[in-house]
């Protein structure tokens, strides 16, 4: 394997280099799972540097695994988690998986649209260490996440109100804290 | 005390002046540098600008041994307890020197995640503007401060003062949480 193998960005010659092996791994899970997946979208078709797949919250465990291990796909390696807020748009929120197979070189996209009260399955059965990506994402975003251990706010203040990186959080909404956090029993066990 | 000479010198003066004499010429400060102020004061303290000069080299990282606390840099919403409890455990007589425009006033990080000023949280006595300050300004800070105990208008001669007169003031107090949340502009 050549490691100067360049990863899929919007110059050079990547277009003709993985146009094929996108549209085919589309392909592939479209037909497995058709019913979980919403649509998805190719460069340069589609505003993005590589392929998008949107599905629903209750097909996201079961295609994460599947992109995860099977041979062909191998996205062994969940790179970011992270959402948006796209308020007042409904549904609100994208929470975004970028993933990246360290065996191929690959990237791809995978994004769940959740609204305001609606939870994602943690991803944390696929990948261990979405552990702390999703405890940000609901620190920053107030998004739940089904069956996370530990799901509590892991930047700010324990007693912090609200999640910063709404978009309908004020634009100053400071809250200074001069006593320090108590720290709950149980996490010193 | 006897001179060389066996003449009999003598000088007369307030305990208190003498006193305060010898805090201002030994500071010792507590550097809290978060962000690039810390290096300016880094600066200050080495050989070029040499603070030593001034009777305040002596770094104490323990704030039971220091008594000037130099907050140098940003302090975000995070490290604001952590600032209050440093302050808290520093014996009197204590002084604070607030650096650059990030720890006066919060300088361009006008976000929620950032102290908007040390004074939110504790009382200041020199506010060093810059950013980050050059070290001639950390120096004139250093010497503005003892100029203030030689007059006796820091917070902690201040708060002496209200103490002995037995009125009580606001910033010897610890001041509760407070919750700006909804508050827009």
């Amino acid at each position: 394997m050549d490691v100067r193998t360049p990863i899929p960005t919007n110059g050079g010659d990547w277009q003709g280099r993985f146009k094929d092996g996108w549209s085919e791994q589309l392909a592939q899970l479209k037909a497995r799972f058709a019913a979980d997946i919403v649509e998805t979208h190719v460069p340069p078709e589609y505003a993005t540097d590589v392929p998008i797949v949107f599905v629903r919250p209750q097909g996201l465990v079961s295609i994460l695994k599947f992109m995860r291990s099977e041979p062909g796909f191998e996205y062994g390696f969940l790179a970011d988690l992270t959402a948006v807020d796209h308020h007042p748009d409904e549904p609100r929120f994208e929470v975004v998986y970028n993933l990246y197979s360290l065996a191929r070189k690959w990237r791809i996209r995978v994004k769940v649209r959740v609204n305001e009260g609606e939870s994602v399955p943690s991803a944390i059965t696929v990948w261990p260490g979405a552990n702390w990506a999703e405890r940000e994402v609901w620190d920053m975003f107030g998004i739940k996440f089904a069956g996370h251990p530990d799901l509590r706010r892991i930047l700010m203040d324990e007693r912090w109100e609200g999640h910063p990186l709404r978009k309908d959080y004020p634009l100053r909404g400071y809250q200074i804290y001069p006593t320090p956090e108590q720290v709950k029993p149980e996490l010193l066990e | 005390m006897n001179n060389k000479d066996g003449r009999i010198d003598f000088l007369t003066t307030r305990l208190d002046a003498v006193v305060d004499l010898a805090r201002r010429n030994a500071l010792w400060p507590l550097p809290f540098g978060t962000s690039c102020c810390g290096i300016e004061m880094m600066a200050t303290l080495a050989s070029d600008y040499d603070l030593a000069r001034f009777g305040a080299e002596a770094m104490r990282f323990s704030p039971r041994q220091a008594d000037m606390l130099l907050v140098a840099g940003i302090v975000v919403a995070k490290m604001a307890p952590v600032l209050r409890n440093i302050y808290d455990q520093m014996g009197e007589p204590k002084y604070v020197i607030s650096m650059g425009a990030c720890a006066s006033s919060g300088g361009i990080f006008n976000v929620y995640s950032v102290t908007q000023g040390i004074d939110t949280i504790l009382p200041v006595d020199v506010y060093i503007p810059g950013c980050p300050p050059n070290p001639e300004a950390v120096m004139h800070g250093v010497l503005r401060l003892q100029e203030m105990i030689k007059n006796g208008e820091t917070n902690f001669q201040k708060r002496q003062r209200a103490l002995k007169g037995g009125v009580e003031i606001a910033s010897a107090e610890r001041p509760s949480g407070r919750s700006t949340t909804g508050r827009q502009g």
